[in-house]
């Protein structure tokens, strides 16, 4: 039986509290030369596709801009279209808001796009409530709890009738008789959320429909994802915790007539290179006080506290007043909050953690806040990703490094040879599409047989 | 004053017929290379800017929903995608889709066009485009329009957030600044706090100001209400003069100073018998005279270039060409119009700035939230 082959896929690393600016190798985040780097980088390891994240607010934090991470970036369409345009096989990646746009236009774009890349668009799929971010759309932003899902549900569902409103064989282009097309793209969809009809302008594209990327651990994203995703993005770190996630979202496929290799289990990793596992160590610690300045352990204590900390030593011991519990107010609009179910207990397991340990405050938050998943050197590292993938805790990773633009270089030419010697990582590009290169069937041209009728 | 040369993107041209030509490619409408392949032609020229066009909706010859046509080219590409795919491919030349300000998000666009000009380091443009159609406000689940008025009210404050967006970040709100941890300082980063009837917006901008500042804004008109929004909001207005007698009275119904390009269709060949024959075949497979919005020339590329002269001559800042059949009369501009007026002296022979807004000689404009 052939070697399971590995899925790789590259984050660009913008605004994100793992991006360490600090560094004297970190360039722009912005111009667009950052993205083509990355982007060749990731394409000259053959990986399956670069990923692009998205938040639609600057942040803030005691109703003050958060300013001590990366921040700004750009348009997710327009610089994944202009990436078309310096590579050749590379699948794009964009993530876009569910809550603050039309499900009309952004099946218009994403269409758009899988033509001008000549099948290679990707689609991470996210939904936001917060008022807060509304206050930049038209449209405002407030959705109660129960129908954040169910929006999200039916806004997927749109764009796949409106991507299926064209089979692929309309435009005939006969100069003779002057026939042009066959007409189609009509539409009519009434939901609870929607009431769109018309007539859908852009033909059907390569891949049909873009390929569909989740993020969620939850029970409703896990079962969100298994009804239509063809890729899931996850955080969990450890071999058990992998397998226990991929053997729970594969088993709930076969409910929706699916088979277990149309949704790729993907985890989030980091990763630190060096030549001797110690030296790795020893980056992987430098890098963590990069990532966690003393001011940025403040802003990570009060998420958690809830409360004006400012005052606070960061390498003093933690906080004796405990957590304010109910509504975050400190950290509007930020997912990261939403992680802290019970502060106080969480709080009182740091306390006991720094006892333990006997750490500082900006100490505890290094812990705390998620070390980096792999580190060692090339030959550890490829055979720890092989090691998962093989053992079934993920179909492959969506590195995430931590500088701008320069980061995935040595990863690319030092991690990806070996795992293709171990003949777990393709060394040639043998299909055309983001479809193929994720070994995906082809994408329905019927809706309603799938994620729709759910 | 300089004369600008702008050609309009539209399908395989502007007659209706043009994909039925021997050079057209319908097929390949929707292929990146198509587009690259004719911006690059365009800036071979030595041209200003390329505008893309766009519909909101599918292409209709009805006024109120889709036709039933099969004779006619239907279904198009996002034009600002188109642009962006272009982009990294071209060096020079501007790059300005339509964006239908009626039925989109003006946040959205605001950093759409920012990364438009990161992406063509500075040649980035937008034209702006009223949606009136109820089949088009039924794409988004919109109730039917208001008045014209309203309709283009929205449409200036729609161009008002984006323009304030693109300053909200002041062009040094990087500090990155190692000693006390801070990546930006706040103090440069503005809320812009717009409200008006059809939507609000906070800010800032999530993108950084764009290479240009301000993006080159531009937009269509063909009466009063129209020509207001040039006026008002926009740096560049294209307008549709029926004879050169017509110029003076646009320019002077057009408050302010903006750049005013005149548009035209045009059918070029070697010899105008050959000009007229081409046309001629393409309005009888269209059944009958092709009617337009903007004027219609047929004739040799030396005949065109004495008309637009005449017009530059007469107050315009420049032509906006619609190619008949773009991928005959795209050649004849950039191999006949252009040296033709070359060798008149009347275009340059050269690029000679590297942004749009140095193309067409604007400043690069104040913050206006900078401290002065």
């Amino acid at each position: 039986m052939p070697r399971k082959q590995i899925h790789l896929a590259a984050h660009f690393p913008g605004v994100n509290n793992t991006t360490v600016w600090s560094d004297p190798a970190s360039g722009s985040h912005i111009d667009f030369s950052s993205f083509q780097h990355f982007a060749e980088a990731a394409e000259r390891a053959k990986f399956d596709f670069l990923f692009l994240a998205e938040g639609l607010r600057l942040r803030e934090q005691n109703g003050l801009i958060y300013d001590l991470d990366v921040m700004g970036r750009p348009d997710t369409f327009t610089v994944v279209a202009a990436l078309a345009a310096v590579t050749d096989r590379l699948g794009l990646a964009g993530t876009i808001n569910s809550t603050f746009n039309e499900p009309y236009e952004v099946a218009r774009q994403f269409a758009s796009l899988d033509h001008l890349s000549a099948g290679r668009a990707a689609w991470n799929v996210v939904t936001s409530w917060d008022a807060f971010t509304g206050e930049n759309f038209r449209r405002g932003g407030f959705l109660p709890q129960e129908k954040r899902y169910s929006r999200a549900k039916e806004f997927l569902a749109a764009t796949f009738e409106l991507f299926d409103s064209w089979q692929g064989d309309e435009i005939v282009a006969d100069k003779e008789t002057g026939e042009f097309w066959r007409p189609a793209g009509d539409f009519a969809i009434r939901t609870d959320q929607f009431d769109l009809s018309g007539r859908f302008p852009v033909p059907r594209s390569p891949q049909g429909r873009p390929v569909i990327l989740q993020a969620g651990d939850s029970d409703e994203g896990r079962e969100f994802a298994a009804s239509g995703a063809d890729a899931i993005f996850t955080r969990h770190g450890t071999l058990e915790a992998g397998q226990a996630f991929y053997a729970d979202v594969k088993g709930r496929l076969a409910s929706y007539g699916r088979d277990p290799e149309d949704l790729k289990i993907l985890p989030a990793a980091t990763f630190v290179l060096g030549d001797t596992d110690a030296e790795a160590q020893e980056k992987a610690r430098h890098i963590r006080y990069q990532q966690v300045s003393p001011a940025t352990a403040i802003k990570f204590l009060e998420q958690l506290w809830n409360r004006d900390l400012s005052d606070h030593d960061p390498d003093g011991p933690l906080p004796t007043v405990d957590p304010v519990v109910g509504e975050n107010t400190i950290a509007r609009g930020r997912a990261s909050v939403r992680m802290h179910r019970d502060p106080i207990a969480t709080a009182n397991e740091w306390r006991a953690l720094a006892e333990a340990k006997h750490l500082s405050t900006r100490e505890v938050i290094i812990e705390v806040t998620g070390r980096q998943n792999f580190i060692g050197t090339p030959g550890r590292i490829a055979e720890l990703l092989d090691e998962f993938v093989q053992a079934d805790a993920s179909d492959g990773f969506v590195l995430v490094p931590h500088v701008t633009p320069g980061g995935l270089d040595e990863f690319a030419d030092t991690v990806v040879p070996l795992l293709q010697e171990r003949g777990a990582f393709r060394t040639e590009y043998t299909g055309s599409t983001l479809r193929e290169h994720l070994g995906l069937k082809p994408a329905p041209t019927t809706s309603g047989k799938d994620f729709s009728s759910h | 004053m300089t004369l600008h040369l702008a050609v309009a993107l539209e399908g395989t041209g502007w007659h209706p017929a043009s994909w039925r030509e021997p050079e057209a490619r319908p097929t390949a409408l929707f292929d990146a290379g198509y587009w690259t392949g004719l911006v690059r032609q365009a800036e071979r020229g030595l041209l200003d800017l390329v505008t893309v066009e766009d519909t909101f909706g599918i292409q209709s010859t009805r006024p109120s929903e889709p036709d039933e046509r099969t004779d006619q080219v239907r279904g198009r590409l996002d034009a600002l995608l188109i642009a962006a795919r272009v982009a990294p491919l071209t060096s020079h030349i501007g790059l300005v889709p339509t964006a239908i300000a009626t039925h989109t998000e003006p946040f959205h666009f605001s950093k759409a066009i920012a990364t438009l000009d990161y992406a063509s380091r500075g040649r980035a443009g937008v034209r702006v485009r009223v949606s009136a159609r109820p089949d088009e406000f039924a794409l988004v689940g919109r109730r039917v329009p208001g008045t014209r008025a309203e309709l283009f009210g929205e449409a200036a404050d729609w161009i008002e957030v984006i323009r304030r967006l693109w300053d909200s970040w002041e062009d040094d709100a990087e500090i990155r600044d190692a000693a006390t941890g801070r990546f930006v300082d706040r103090d440069k980063l503005h809320y812009i706090d717009f409200s008006g009837p059809q939507f609000s917006v906070r800010g800032p901008s999530i993108t950084p100001r764009p290479p240009q500042g301000q993006p080159l804004v531009a937009a269509l008109a063909h009466r009063e209400v129209a020509y207001e929004l040039v006026g008002s909001s926009c740096d560049l207005g294209f307008v549709t003069p029926a004879e050169t007698a017509d110029i003076a009275r646009i320019r002077g119904e057009i408050p302010g100073s903006p750049l005013v390009f005149g548009d035209v269709v045009v059918f070029l060949a070697e010899s105008a018998a050959e000009a007229e024959d081409r046309k001629g075949r393409m309005d009888s497979r269209l059944g009958r005279a092709l009617v337009s919005d903007a004027s219609i020339f047929v004739g040799t590329p030396a005949g065109l270039a004495d008309l637009v002269q005449e017009w530059h001559a007469a107050g315009l800042d420049g032509v906006r060409l619609r190619p008949g059949s773009v991928d005959h009369d795209l050649p004849q501009v950039t191999r006949g119009l252009v040296p033709e007026l070359q060798r008149r002296g009347a275009f340059r022979t050269a690029y000679e700035a590297d942004t749009l807004r140095g193309l067409l000689g604007l400043p690069l404009p104040a913050n206006r939230y900078a401290a002065v």
